[in-house]
């Protein structure tokens, strides 16, 4: 570019820059991991905005972006650990830990909400040490370290709760000193367009936000891509694969700690078996969002659109009044869908690229 | 690549001719309500937090899908057992304008928002089987369930009288408060504490096994009181593999509880006749919505406990196998 400048004047010569620049644009476009969850985010709004106009409302909107954004900031953080390389079955448990953590250290120990919220993040940030050093040090698959790691923290859920508390469930955490600023970060609703949209929506938004800015700008980002890529190629050349792939598991479990958070101050009651199973839909969202299973390829947009494929999806099908059984049917088959188109779209742009 | 684009393109089509197919019907589905009065094209939403394919919640959703056909209201179930997401389900109730919503409150403080916001956005609301206690607070016009600490109050004595003195209670859903009640009132009515195990009522294999282990671990137990009619039957089968002589008793009916009870493996179910669980609160909200009728006088209206023993059981059986018990 630099070369033609200097004919830039002509206007032939600019032209044809002009339209080299398009086509640069256009590919770039098409080789972008989240294009398919674009695609499929499109349609699936459309196929249930179409039908039920209280979905398309401000106050629909608000609805179904609610269960998107806690999974969104989920869904990121997992995308982040999987374009390392690594998969994290532990996370869905983890996001029941510390809330659970939240609601025992403030209720069972009196202690004021940011303490207690203080100490789940200390316990978010072990088990994501932990869980990252194993999978360093022993070589193991990530997938057999965190599925161990999801497996007790289920027990320890259910066996500390109703040690502290003699019952599955810890409720009472509203009448917690400092609550009310607690609420304000994590629970508060903001009122647009005559609709109330929860304060996590913006948080996702932020996460999504900060997570493609580490990936695309940062050094860090690049050792993501690399250790995913490649872990023995990538410490060849100098990427601290180790610590890059602790930090990503310190990540998950932080977010974790973030949603776990949101959970127990928005609900103030916490059950023993909070987010068992969210494990494989994060993963999905990640998936859908175009990262690969083997890692080094996606993007932190793209899982954030999975997650709203998932929120239109998960509320959309009541939206439509249809028979609630056939929930799963219905997102499975999206899901299919939008993997499918996902995978037709990038080959058709490495076809083009060629 | 001229067949992937196709494919693509089919891919990416099929949805949208889906929703072109369907949107004349529910289009005018919308301008009903809309232009409705309060008389006629009543819609209500029945939101539990029943796992799909538990059979309690299915005598639940007959009841109100029964309810709705003979009164001629649109009536409407969704389930999720996760409290946030059940919330969330209400919420996306409360959007549609519909003229009801009857919502089941195994965690009240969870639902306790977006309760208020229905409440407060004018739509009348009906609580039905746990959190009795709390409905009047978050503004329900009424609530359809049984008493959980009398129900289990009335297992434990029936337990005495037969004999037991070890309990095992067999808890199914974590967090359900009403469940933690019932255990609860069974050791007042039973004058010992009972011990409680949890299971979970997705995964009945696991159940069978863990009360199996109990038994096998612990020979002086003596009974089981399990708290919802599936676990009940693997709890049968839990004692036949342990060996043991324990009796077994439940809450809520089924066709394998009646058989059970009609074979003598069961002692006793404790029938809360969810049913109605399903069937009034539709009866209220449309005598409320035509009428300004509320029912109960702030005190909730108890669907239970009924005994239903060797004495009874019969009588019952087609009714249980027809859905409605």
């Amino acid at each position: 570019m630099r070369a033609a400048r200097p004919g830039a004047g002509d206007p032939a010569q600019r032209r044809a820059d002009e339209r080299l620049a398009a086509t640069g644009v256009l590919r770039r476009l098409l080789v972008k991991p989240e294009l398919g969850a674009l695609i499929g985010a499109v349609v699936v709004f459309a196929f249930f905005a179409v039908q039920s106009q209280a979905f398309r409302s401000a106050r629909g909107v608000a609805n179904w972006m609610d269960p998107a954004s806690t999974l969104g900031i989920m869904a990121v953080a997992v995308a982040l650990l999987m374009i390392g390389g690594h998969f994290d079955l532990s996370a869905g448990v983890m996001t029941g830990t510390t809330a659970l953590t939240v609601a025992v250290v403030a209720v069972e120990f009196r202690q004021n909400i940011w303490v207690a919220i203080a100490a789940a993040l200390v316990v978010a940030l072990v088990i994501g040490f932990v869980n990252g050093w194993l999978v360093t040090r022993t070589g193991l698959p990530s997938f057999i370290i965190t599925l161990g790691t999801f497996l007790m923290l289920q027990g320890l859920n259910l066996g500390l709760t109703k040690l502290f508390t003699g019952t599955v469930s810890v409720a009472g955490i509203g009448q917690a000193p400092g609550f009310g600023a607690a609420e304000w970060v994590f629970a508060s609703k903001v009122s647009i367009a005559g609709a109330e949209f929860r304060i996590a929506v913006l948080w996702w938004v932020l996460f999504t936000a900060l997570a493609t800015w580490v990936l695309l700008r940062t050094r860090f980002g690049n050792w993501i891509f690399a250790t995913g890529g490649d872990d023995v190629a990538a410490r060849n050349v100098g990427v601290p694969a180790r610590r890059t792939t602790i930090a990503l598991f310190m990540t998950t479990a932080t977010a974790a700690w973030f949603v776990g958070t949101t959970l127990a101050v928005r609900l103030t009651s916490v059950q023993a078996n909070t987010g068992i199973g969210q494990e494989l839909i994060y993963i999905v969202a990640a998936v859908i969002g175009g990262c690969l299973l083997t890692g080094g390829f996606g993007s932190a947009v793209g899982a954030s659109l999975g997650a709203l494929i998932f929120g239109m999806t998960q509320l959309g099908i009541p939206y439509l009044r249809w028979e609630a059984d056939w929930f799963y049917f219905f997102l499975g088959a999206m899901l299919l869908l939008a993997v499918l188109a996902n995978r037709l779209v990038r080959r058709y742009a490495e076809a083009a690229r060629r | 690549m001229p067949a992937p684009r196709r494919l693509l393109a089919l891919v990416l089509a099929a949805p949208l001719l889906l929703a072109s197919c369907t949107t004349d019907s529910s289009d005018e589905r919308d301008a009903g309500s809309d232009t409705g009065g309060d008389t006629q094209d009543l819609s209500f939403a029945v939101i539990t937090h029943g796992s799909a394919g538990d059979a309690f919640w299915d005598v639940v959703q007959n009841g109100a899908v029964a309810a709705g056909e003979e009164l001629g209201i649109e009536v409407d179930y969704q389930s999720d057992g996760d409290p946030q997401r059940q919330a969330q389900l209400i919420d996306a109730a409360v959007n549609q304008d519909v003229d009801g919503i009857v919502v089941s409150m195994a965690n009240p403080d969870a639902l306790q928002d977006s309760i208020e916001a229905a409440v407060e956005a004018g739509i009348p609301v009906v609580t039905i089987n746990s959190g009795g206690d709390r409905s009047a607070e978050f503004g329900a016009i009424g609530h359809v369930g049984q008493d959980e600490t009398i129900a289990g109050l009335g297992a434990g004595r029936e337990l005495a009288t037969a004999g037991a003195g070890n309990v095992l209670c067999v808890l199914h859903e974590a967090g359900n408060i009403g469940l933690e009640q019932r255990c609860s009132g069974a050791s007042e009515g039973l004058g010992s504490d009972v011990r409680a195990v949890q299971v979970d009522i997705n995964d009945l294999q696991g159940a069978q096994s863990t009360i199996t282990s109990q038994l096998q671990s612990d020979p002086s137990i003596d009974a089981v009181l399990t708290l919802n009619s599936a676990v009940a039957a693997v709890a049968v089968a839990a004692a036949g593999d342990a060996g043991s002589e324990a009796l077994v008793a439940t809450f809520d009916l089924n066709s394998d509880v009646i058989s059970g009870i009609q074979d003598g493996d069961i002692a006793f179910a404790v029938d809360q006749q969810q049913y109605e669980q399903g069937y009034l609160p539709i009866v209220m909200l449309k005598l409320y919505a035509e009428n300004l009728n509320t029912v109960g006088g702030g005190q909730p209206v108890l669907t239970g406990p009924g005994i239903v023993d060797a004495d009874n059981v019969d009588e019952i059986a087609d009714l249980a196998s027809a859905g409605t018990r």
